[in-house]
């Protein structure tokens, strides 16, 4: 198959696979224990996400300037910063780490 | 009215967006034309899965397996599509369109929200910001290449990894939650040496599920 055709056939593929979570009711996610599930789910996503984008370059595993973000981000946060300041102060630790 | 969720939503776009620029740069280094990269970023639109996809590419690999690395990668959208169809559960024309922007952004900043409307107004000031920078941006790096450099020398990464911390920080306010994030943010360090890179974050999801649904008492 041509390039053309391998980037339409993966981009239809990513748009199936997000498409595909829309197929499950949201009435089955409305019991007790699903909800648990859910909230759950929420705060497992967040915090993997947050340890990835630390961590994770490609499937190895680095301590580097974002562990800097990581810490400057949670100051900033237990000061009660608000959002763009933390984002903005873990985009300057980590700059900053990497240019000294 | 810009709300707490908008301004969160457009904050996390801009620092997502501007990464586009490192895609559209390596999109044609591996080989690509302007246009297939175009088409990456607004059909595709998954940011790892795109930078899965040219990384196999550039790499020498072949169309079958840059499809297989991409698609595996955004396996943990599916997860994202269910949160979104029963937060927000959109109608009509909004279900695919809500569908495109899935994404580790736009579902962080919306499940990071309490009130429904703001889930809502996080989603999609989170998803469409992004899309329309994220395409804007592939198209700079394509065209200036990689003059702008690494976005890691501007501090880009950590700009995610505080975006991130901080969807996630309001939610640390009791122990069980607590206790999850950090069982999800460890098995998810485990993973990462063992499984292909995407596949770390649904580890994480299905301990945090079981978590939940084989807990007691209340969750917040």
């Amino acid at each position: 198959m041509s390039a053309w055709g391998w980037i339409l056939l993966a981009s239809a593929a990513a748009f199936a696979t997000k498409a595909a979570g829309f197929l499950v009711p949201p009435r089955w996610l409305d019991a007790p224990r699903a909800r648990r599930a859910a909230a759950a789910l929420t705060v497992g996503l967040l915090a993997s996400l947050t340890a990835v984008n630390t961590f994770a370059h490609g499937q190895a595993l680095a301590v580097d300037a974002r562990l800097a973000a990581l810490l400057a981000a949670a100051v900033a946060l237990t000061l009660r910063a608000p959002f763009l300041l933390v984002v903005l102060l873990g985009a300057l630790a980590a700059a900053l780490v990497r240019l000294f | 009215m810009i709300t707490p969720a908008i301004r969160i939503g457009l904050s996390v776009a801009v620092a997502t967006g501007l990464y586009g620029v490192s895609f559209g740069a390596l999109g044609v280094a591996a080989g690509l034309d302007l246009l297939q990269v175009l088409a990456l970023s607004a059909l595709m639109f998954t940011g790892g899965s795109q930078f899965a996809y040219i990384g196999v590419l550039a790499g020498g690999g072949g169309g079958a397996s840059a499809f297989g690395a991409a698609t595996l990668l955004g396996v943990r959208n599916a997860v994202y599509g269910m949160q979104v169809n029963r937060m927000l559960q959109p109608r009509g024309w909004r279900r695919p369109l809500a569908a495109q922007l899935c994404i580790d952004e736009s579902a962080a900043t919306m499940v990071a929200q309490a009130d429904p409307d703001e889930q809502r107004r996080g989603f999609w000031s989170a998803g469409l910001g992004i899309y329309l920078l994220w395409n804007l941006c592939t198209l700079g790096g394509a065209l200036l290449g990689d003059a702008l450099g690494d976005p890691r020398r501007w501090g880009l990464d950590g700009a995610a990894v505080a975006a991130f911390l901080g969807l996630l920080w309001p939610r640390l306010s009791a122990r069980e939650p607590v206790a999850i994030a950090v069982a999800c943010a460890l098995a998810t360090v485990i993973a990462v040496p063992l499984v292909p890179p995407g596949v770390p974050i649904l580890v994480a999801a299905v301990v945090a599920a079981a978590w939940g649904w084989w807990g007691r008492g209340a969750l917040r």
